[in-house]
């Protein structure tokens, strides 16, 4: 397996030793060309990611989908990215203004830094703390702030039921998010995003964690659909009851934040799915299929992680275009009264398999 | 096994805080650039709330349901039982059966609060 730290190590010292910089300097430098990495990579994969819902749900409704600006529309998210820059930002009155500013900020440093959290390939993984998966969820709770913020300061009735609604059912669905990852941390036996894709170096969790791994992925992919407000749950911005929920009063790039980060928090939950479920830059192996593993060591662990990624996302596109938007008791009822308490029987039923060795 | 730190910084927290001023920075320069380049103009119809076209009645900030925050309150109870259990999950293999009896404890306790919550209709959206 390719390992990438030895590309950044030697960076590192050719930094160090050959450059002969000072540590500060050294690590400063560091820090903006990660800075920069990150930005770039974030950017980029909002943009495929908008590109990608829309090629899709073309699909879905037998429609060609972009194909105008590029070649087969590649260039179209682009082109709009511009054309919302270039819109005017327009001045609101009676509005908060303080709060109204900083709810952009909150929603894309939440999902930041939720996103550099994930594991891309061997060593190719920014911040790696030992608790990192429950960083990861304590982060992206930070985005809820951000939206409840947007539809209070914005001074407008559909806002504020849009932001309530959300923040009602991204909190409720947290829960189940928590408790699914919970199972699996049973399973691996550490908070460590690193650890946890090298346990399932002998086979990905969701061949060998038994029923429950099946049932904490069905809750985790149903809860991770509600946690990024898409549909059927996409009640905080239903457009025929809220014209565009929390963030209506909300133009030009300003708006566009919150689009870039519902995306980036698809490509989010379903790289924490890949992650947890699916192994993820880890290859396909099994365990006495040594030429097969082999085999599939040869492909890197980018592509592994990405092509999980975006088949998870392509499953949670899926569901938005299948299924009709819940009311909001059915959606409140479905969390607590069905996804609860099935998951914490869930963890339960893992705890046991692992504690007693139950076999099923 | 695997070496996960980026440049050999081992220091992760500057690593959060490295990203965490990324996306500032990302929101902060798209909003100069946008700022330099978008078009100003002024008509006080502009500032009016977005809503159905007529002039908006009374206040926006107002009273909204008490649904929300029952649900926001069972929501804390629940994250708080996560957070205490994500230790003993880490730690489960080492306690063994005594760590599951004890933690089956805290667990029945948790479920009879969802329990009281629904009996009581806290679930319920009336």
């Amino acid at each position: 397996m390719q390992d990438f730290a030895v590309i950044t190590n030697w960076i590192h010292d050719f930094l160090i030793s050959t450059l002969g910089l000072p540590t500060w300097l050294t690590v400063t430098i560091e820090c903006v060309a990660i800075g920069i990495g990150l930005l770039l990579l974030y950017a980029l994969l909002a943009l495929f990611y908008i590109y990608f819902e829309r090629k899709l749900c073309a699909a879905f409704q037998c429609r060609l989908g972009p194909n105008r600006v590029g070649p087969w529309g590649l260039l179209q998210s682009f082109a709009d990215m511009f054309k919302i820059l270039i819109k005017e930002l327009i001045e609101l009155k009676n509005i908060d203004k303080f709060l109204f500013a900083l709810a952009p900020y909150l929603v894309i440093i939440a999902s930041m830094l939720a996103f550099a959290v994930l594991p891309w390939g061997n060593g190719l993984q920014i911040i790696d703390f030992n608790i990192g998966i429950f960083f990861l969820i304590a982060v992206s709770s930070i985005g809820v702030l951000g939206i409840l913020l947007a539809g209070w300061s914005s001074n407008n009735k559909f806002t504020l039921i849009g932001a309530l609604r959300s923040g009602s059912q991204m909190v409720s669905y947290e829960l189940s998010i928590g408790l699914s990852v919970l199972t699996m941390v049973c399973l691996a036996g550490s908070m460590s995003v690193g650890d946890i894709v090298a346990e399932q170096n002998r086979m990905w969790f969701i061949f060998s964690g038994h029923l429950p791994a099946i049932i904490a992925f069905i809750i985790y992919m149903i809860a991770g659909t509600a946690e990024t407000n898409r549909g059927p749950f996409d009640l905080p911005e239903a457009e025929s009851e809220l014209t565009a929920g929390y963030h209506t009063e909300y133009s030009g790039i300003h708006f566009g934040f919150f689009y870039l980060a519902e995306y980036l928090n698809l490509f989010i939950v379903s790289g924490v799915a890949a992650l947890l479920f699916f192994g993820g830059w880890m290859p396909l192996h099994f365990p006495g299929w040594d030429t097969f593993n082999h085999i599939m060591d040869y492909i890197p662990g980018v592509i592994w992680f990405l092509g999980k990624a975006f088949v998870l996302s392509a499953i949670i596109i899926w569901f938005k275009w299948t299924f009709p938007r819940l009311r909001i008791d059915q959606m409140l009822n479905l969390e607590w009264k069905y996804l609860l308490p099935i998951n914490l029987v869930n963890l339960v039923l893992m705890a046991c398999i692992i504690i007693f060795d139950w076999k099923i | 096994m695997i070496a996960l730190d980026i440049f050999g910084i081992s220091n992760n927290a500057l690593l959060a805080v490295t990203a965490a001023i990324t996306g500032a920075g990302l929101v902060g320069l798209a909003m100069w650039i946008a700022g330099l380049i978008s078009p100003k103009s002024f008509n006080p119809q502009k500032g009016e709330p977005y809503e159905c076209g007529i002039p908006t009645r009374g206040e926006s900030m107002s009273q909204f349901r008490v649904g929300y925050y029952l649900y926001a309150i069972l929501f804390l109870m629940f994250d708080v039982e996560t957070v205490f259990l994500f230790p003993w999950a880490v730690q489960m293999r080492e306690l063994g059966v005594g760590g599951i009896i004890s933690i089956a404890v805290f667990f029945c306790i948790l479920v009879l609060g969802l329990v009281y919550a629904w009996r009581k209709g806290a679930l319920e959206w009336k």
